[in-house]
């Protein structure tokens, strides 16, 4: 039998030793009306070799993801991960261990989460993160809830120029708690700053900003935060691409007071949009309301450098009904492989990624803005690796007419607008190939 | 203690280099000068040679499932067959896209479609969502489908969630994060819920009822028909936590007997790797009348394939996931539920509850025990006997554990017993393995009562000595200090 060791003999031997006959004398405290009768309708089981065959030839014979060039983004990337990445991630001494609760025999995972909180605040300009939540869209929610721990205000601004699969799951975190969500209209791609100031008033206790936000563009972070904070109470929530605080403000300088983000794009590979993991930084003073795991730094009985979990008392396992959050298991292997990635990266590295990121996204752009019909949909509005065209033909007849080609041209925003994203990985052979393709499709 | 990697930095280092630019435009002609990064973040300057001796010099500093047994109770530390990594790493799976146009992911949606039903199997449930991605946002999940149905039917009225003293901290932190009220259900001499305690507490306001079962005592909750029956007359939901469904496969069907919604968590159950705390994974099985309200999309088959299926999308919950959970980890319990196959994942729980038992057999000699009938997959000795006659706490027991090689049980919870040490062996411990463990136990019994001492030291042979968890609070020190 797979993975267990202990044979019949060794059962009967076991047995002796706890003093029954057999196995169903251990269970009788179940009564015999709620057991299963006739065992679980479950496939006939496969050796190794057999599953790797039904994984290799029926599985994947029906998946295309190898060969495909493909401009999908709206959340998930697709940038280059050092093959390092994997050797460390993969090893058993941080993937089979849990949670460090024994911080004696777990100081490798509490010392790379030390680091991993050490560059997301260096990232972010912030002051403490947490170990991690379970993606972009929950460290938001998690953010509104930690707004109104603060403030007591229940009332939280969305931009509609938010991710709509983050706003389906703030949604779902903030309603049964009484919060009110309220959405600042957008304008050419951006939020809207006249709306923003009409709608803040002092029962707002969080307004939510993505920059890149969810169609690429840059948000003028410090104009909202100024507005923002017109009001003493109100905390300004910003939700980044990690990659580009490469080359972009950090959040900190424009004084925003909560920073979270989707950090896949940061040594994770996409698979399928899962897991992705969500990071959570703030100001030191807030320290006590965060959600989640946080590391520390501390010293052993004989005053020996060590690392500890810290802040627990704010935690489920401890506080139950008050805790911050009832997270648990996070995504702590996720932030390893984020780790691993921002050393091999480094200062230099990270921000070639970013650059390469927006260059060949902004020739793809222009490329493509030649095709007669295509056009930027905010053609005076800074993005990033991200934006969005119109497209003479339906968007869903040109990703359909791409599929023959291996190409999937971008996520259908509009009925005729295209959402495309680009990273460093793109050579300027795929762009080329992409805008001709779009070419032939869009004329026929 | 090893330096950090920061430490490591040396200016002009790189431990990447990316292709030369074959575009470059100036960011001023970009993207506008105000938005541009004054200071760079300083990540560290390291050669890729000095990025694998850093963290693989951390990860020897770890515990973990190869090197030794991992008692760890109710998080079912079992080992994790290799099998799932290599396929999931080396296969199709990594570059999937979860936009990409449904032709082209087939076949993933068919191994989803497939998990979907085999959970649906081994629960007895009628449904089951892959989207929450660990064992709390299952919670969460479930609590919010009590409360959509209750919206449905009106029952505006219902307000409170009952839940044993002796549950896991999500349980009530969950609650709390949907809106209800937390009443607490105390447990009864037996270690099992108080049938007429819980007759007093449960009325119309009463919205569901969570129980882990087995229990966090490692008993099976015996009177589940009449808790079902108490529960459902006032139209109320009964969740179960599924933490310790290691010990029902193929056994009992949670669905079958009165609980109407369940997590698994398949980072435990199915195997899946624990990540040093996560990745895993939550999906939630509900009985029929509860469909309408599980998270969209979810996973459906007709004639012309696999879908991603939105179409209750009215009744739903919504979504708890930006996407459709943790793909790479449903892989895998995927993978282990096709290799081991109903008899396989019977043989497992089976062998889980025998090592168990065997383990109580022996330690119940040496510690006390306050339930000692048979247990399920794990059970709750205490470090009683030893606080009261050598001063040795359940911590320095945990502790010197860790000295001879093994990691600690579940320690101080369930937290009606006092100095507990909750111990869940796994099914794939040989008989050898819990020998030591147990012989490991027996030598803390006797250096307690011989060289209280010692044990208030240990462990001595960590790589760092007992930790300042209290300095750490105040004195908090959440990241390093670059440069200073």
């Amino acid at each position: 039998m797979p993975y267990i060791s202990n044979t019949d003999r060794d059962r009967r031997e076991m047995f002796d030793k706890i003093g029954v006959e057999r196995f169903d004398e251990l269970i009788r405290a179940i009564p015999a009306k709620f057991r299963i009768q006739d065992g679980l309708k479950l496939d006939k089981p496969l050796s190794e070799m057999e599953i790797t065959n039904k994984i290799k030839n029926q599985t994947c014979s029906n998946l295309c993801a190898q060969s495909a060039n493909s401009f999908l983004g709206a959340g998930v990337y697709d940038h280059f991960i050092p093959a390092a990445v994997d050797s460390i991630v993969s090893r058993p001494e941080f993937f089979t261990a849990y949670t460090p609760y024994q911080a004696e025999v777990s100081q490798g995972t509490l010392q790379f989460i030390y680091e991993y909180q050490t560059m997301i605040c260096e990232l972010t300009g912030m002051e403490i993160a947490n170990a991690s939540m379970y993606d972009g869209a929950s460290a938001i929610a998690e953010a509104i809830l930690m707004a109104v721990r603060k403030n007591k205000l229940e009332k939280a601004l969305l931009p509609a120029t938010l991710n709509p699969e983050f706003v389906k799951v703030i949604k779902a975190y903030t309603e049964g708690v009484g919060v009110e969500l309220v959405t600042i209209p957008a304008k050419d791609g951006l939020t809207d700053l006249v709306a923003l100031q009409q709608l803040l008033d002092d029962s707002v206790g969080s307004v939510v900003l993505q920059s890149p936000n969810f169609f690429g563009n840059i948000e003028d972070a410090a104009a909202i935060s100024e507005l923002v904070h017109t009001q003493s109470k109100c905390l300004l929530i910003a939700c980044v691409d990690p990659i580009s605080l490469a080359i972009l403000n950090a959040p900190a300088e424009s004084q925003a007071d909560i920073v979270v983000g989707e950090g896949q794009a940061l040594g994770n590979s996409m698979y399928m949009g899962g897991p992705l993991f969500g990071f959570f930084a703030t100001k030191l003073d807030m320290s006590r309301q965060m959600p989640g795991r946080i590391v520390g730094g501390t010293l052993d009985k004989v005053g020996n450098r060590a690392y500890a979990l810290t802040l627990q008392a704010r935690e489920q396992h401890i506080r139950r009904t008050k805790a911050t959050s009832n997270i648990c298991s996070n995504q702590s292997l996720c932030t390893l492989a984020a780790t691993v990635y921002m050393s091999l990266m480094g200062k230099e590295g990270l921000r070639e990624v970013a650059m390469q990121s927006t260059q060949k996204a902004h020739y793809l752009a222009e490329e493509l803005c030649k095709i007669a019909g295509v056009s930027l949909k905010y053609p005076d509005t800074p993005f990033f690796k991200e934006f969005v065209i119109k497209t003479p033909k339906p968007a869903r007849e040109i990703n359909e007419k791409m599929l023959p080609r291996a190409i999937y041209a971008g996520v259908e925003v509009g009925a005729n607008e295209l959402m495309l994203a680009v990273t460093e990985k793109k050579t300027k052979a795929d762009i080329d190939a992409f805008v001709t393709a779009m070419k032939e499709v869009c004329h026929v | 203690m090893s330096k950090t990697i920061f430490e490591h930095s040396s200016a002009g280092r790189k431990g990447v280099t990316l292709p030369s630019r074959e575009i470059d435009t100036p960011l001023d002609k970009i993207i506008p000068a105000k938005y541009h990064r004054a200071r760079a973040a300083r990540l560290p300057e390291v050669s890729e040679l000095d990025v694998m001796r850093h963290y693989i010099k951390l990860s020897h500093l770890n515990h973990f499932i190869e090197k030794g047994l991992y008692p760890l109770g109710s998080c079912t530390m079992k080992y994790n067959p290799k099998i799932h990594e290599s396929l999931v790493r080396h296969t199709c799976f990594a570059n999937l896209h979860p936009y990409q146009h449904e032709s082209t992911l087939q076949g993933a949606l068919e191994l989803l479609y497939e998990l979907q039903e085999d959970l649906a199997e081994i629960s007895g449930m009628a449904k089951v969502t892959l989207q929450p991605v660990a064992g709390a946002q299952g919670e969460f999940t479930g609590i919010k489908i009590i409360d959509a149905y209750h919206k449905a039917k009106g029952n505006t009225h219902k307000t409170k969630i009952i839940i044993p003293d002796s549950a896991h901290g999500t349980n009530p932190a969950t609650c709390s994060l949907v809106g209800y009220d937390v009443v607490e259900l105390k447990s009864n001499a037996d270690g099992r819920c108080d049938i007429a305690r819980l007759r007093e507490l449960v009325d119309e306001n009463t919205a569901g009822f969570m129980l882990t079962n087995p229990n966090t005592l490692g008993l099976f909750e015996t009177q589940i028909a009449e808790i079902a029956e108490i529960i459902h007359s006032v139209d109320a939901l009964i969740y179960m936590d599924g933490a310790n469904l290691n010990a029902l496969l193929g056994i009992v069907q949670p669905g079958k007997i009165g609980f109407d919604i369940m997590h698994y968590n398949l980072h435990k159950t199915f195997s899946t790797p624990h990540g040093g705390g996560g990745p895993g994974a939550g999906p939630v099985g509900v009985v029929e009348k509860l469909v309408p309200y599980l998270p969209v999309p979810m996973v459906s088959k007709d004639d012309d394939g696999y879908h991603l299926d939105y179409s209750h999308e009215a009744t739903s919950i919504g979504k708890v996931h930006t996407f459709y959970g943790n793909f790479a980890i449903l892989v895998r319990a995927y993978i282990y539920i096709k290799m081991l196959g109903a008899e396989g994942l019977r043989r497992v729980s089976e062998n889980a509850i025998i090592n168990a038992n065997y383990l109580m057999a022996i330690l119940k000699d040496y510690y006390h025990i306050q339930h000692q009938e048979y247990c399920m997959h794990e059970f709750v000795a205490d470090g009683t006997k030893q606080k009261k006659e050598n001063g040795v706490s359940t911590l320095d027991i945990a502790k010197r554990l860790l000295d001879k090689g093994f990691h600690a049980p579940t320690v101080y919870f369930p937290l009606i017993i006092p100095e507990a040490l909750m111990i869940e062996p796994t099914e794939t411990e040989s008989l050898e393995s819990l020998d030591a463990f147990a012989q490991a136990m027996i030598e803390i019994a006797q250096e307690s009562a011989e060289n209280p001492e010692l044990m208030h030291e240990a462990p001595i042979s960590t790589p760092v000595r007992r930790v300042d968890d209290v300095r750490a609070v105040k004195e908090l020190d959440p990241i390093f200090k670059i440069g200073e």
